[in-house]
């Protein structure tokens, strides 16, 4: 497997929930914050929402050919 | 076990939901492109709206031996004026006609929806299989709900030892069980978000239904024992008073006596705010049908709000057309995902049975 990307720790609460927890609350203020304003609140939300189809792009830009 | 069967037994379905759910994020600009949407003329400078019963009756006259069920203003054409027909007033959902009329010269301008965008709402909505059909998606929408939760109690004994965004493409079936886990993990807010709202919607008969029984019959209840308005109040008149004891409100559909939103003696005026959320939290007034005088007007119940604010947060039409776009990608994100998972589990499978002595399971959680 590839070593590198591999943690030889066992794993901690943070390391793998903190990613999608962070995402998920930013995913929730913006699908609410277009709801409940208009304008530059539609921007926010427009971010926040995205935010996973970009962290994902950046993820495949940046994975590692074995 | 939970997340694998919970998805298993949902998959085929989840998947007509998302491949129809695709294009009916796009649902108005599809059905204007393709000329089931109507436009107004353009308003010639002091023109003035013709009365709604003059409407009503072009209605009628366009659609004969039909008879009115609703009347509605949409909200981003207020020049536009939508009548619904059906051949009685509580007559089939299905069998229902739309058309637009133009505010300010009574024209009709054509039919409302239809097209091939009605069959993708059909098959998204209840596969042509009516209230079961309906109620049965819910319940696939429950169990989308359950595989989510397990996928996230799952993905700790799988992806401990790996960082975050990992993409590997050691062999097809690593590379696939990355992606799984990467698309499931960014997306667990918005789908259960647009999955619990679509459960949601899927009670909208039910919850109307209590209403009916509850709150509305409290309502009418002055109107026990007689008997249904013979000639009907004038429409104008009726939508003068609604609008008089909801003052900062605008009317969003009026429902004629009989129909399956209000009841046999009235006329139930929907008044919708104008903010995002309050154009959707609408509020009903009951007029008497016979003398559109107003007899009643209450907040719906928490549950019909639930309803009204869980609609936008599914469709994704409330933020624009970028919001419309992103909704798009993250259902294609969620395609992925249940295919994905649907080929992990074929080649697990698979070696299993190939290597049933010798064989070791080739994904398994680290320890």
């Amino acid at each position: 497997m590839t070593a590198a990307r591999k943690s030889r720790s066992s794993g901690n609460w943070w390391t793998v929930y903190g990613g999608p927890l962070l995402l998920s609350v930013l995913s929730i203020a913006g699908l609410l914050t277009a709801l409940l304003s208009e304008g530059a609140g539609r921007y926010f939300s427009w971010i926040a929402v995205g935010a996973p189809v970009a962290i994902t792009a950046w993820f495949f830009a940046r994975r590692k050919r074995a | 076990m939970v997340h694998t069967w919970s998805s298993l037994i949902s998959t085929l379905f989840l998947l007509l939901l998302c491949i129809t759910g695709l294009p009916l994020i796009f649902h108005h600009e599809i059905d204007e492109l393709l000329g089931y949407d109507p436009k107004p003329e353009i308003v010639q400078p002091g023109a003035v709206k013709r009365s709604i019963d003059e409407i009503a009756r072009t209605a009628l006259a366009n659609d004969p031996g039909r008879v009115l069920q609703y009347i509605l203003w949409d909200k981003d054409e207020p020049n536009n004026v939508i009548a619904f027909t059906n051949n009685k007033v509580d007559g089939d959902p299905d069998a229902a006609t739309l058309r637009a009329y133009d505010a300010h010269t009574a024209k009709p301008l054509g039919s409302v929806g239809g097209g091939p965008m009605l069959i993708f709402l059909k098959l998204h909505v209840d596969m042509f299989a009516g209230q079961p059909g309906k109620l049965f998606l819910g319940a696939m929408g429950f169990l989308f709900l359950v595989a989510i939760i397990s996928g996230v109690v799952l993905y700790w004994p799988f992806t401990r030892r790996l960082s975050f965004g990992t993409l590997r493409d050691k062999s097809r079936r690593i590379a696939w069980f990355d992606w799984h886990n990467l698309l499931g993990a960014v997306t667990i807010a918005w789908a259960l978000v647009v999955g619990a709202t679509g459960v949601i919607n899927t009670l909208a008969e039910v919850m109307l239904s209590q209403w009916k029984a509850t709150e509305l019959a409290d309502m009418v209840k002055p109107y026990a024992g007689k008997p249904p308005p013979v000639h009907l109040a004038s429409l104008d008149r009726t939508l003068e008073n609604a609008r008089k004891t909801a003052p900062d409100m605008n009317v969003s559909f009026v429902a004629f006596p009989g129909t399956p939103f209000t009841s046999s003696h009235h006329f139930a005026v929907f008044m919708r705010g104008d903010t995002p959320l309050t154009s959707r939290l609408l509020k009903p007034v009951l007029l008497d049908g016979e003398t559109g005088e107003v007899s009643d007007a209450r907040d719906l119940p928490v549950y019909l709000k639930a309803l009204l604010v869980s609609q936008p947060l599914h469709f994704g039409d409330y933020g624009g057309m970028p919001l419309k776009i992103i909704w798009a990608l993250l259902d294609i994100m969620t395609i992925v995902v249940i295919c994905s998972g649907l080929y992990l589990w074929i080649v697990k499978r698979r070696k299993h049975r190939s290597h049933a002595i010798a064989g070791q399971p080739l994904l398994q959680p680290s320890e």
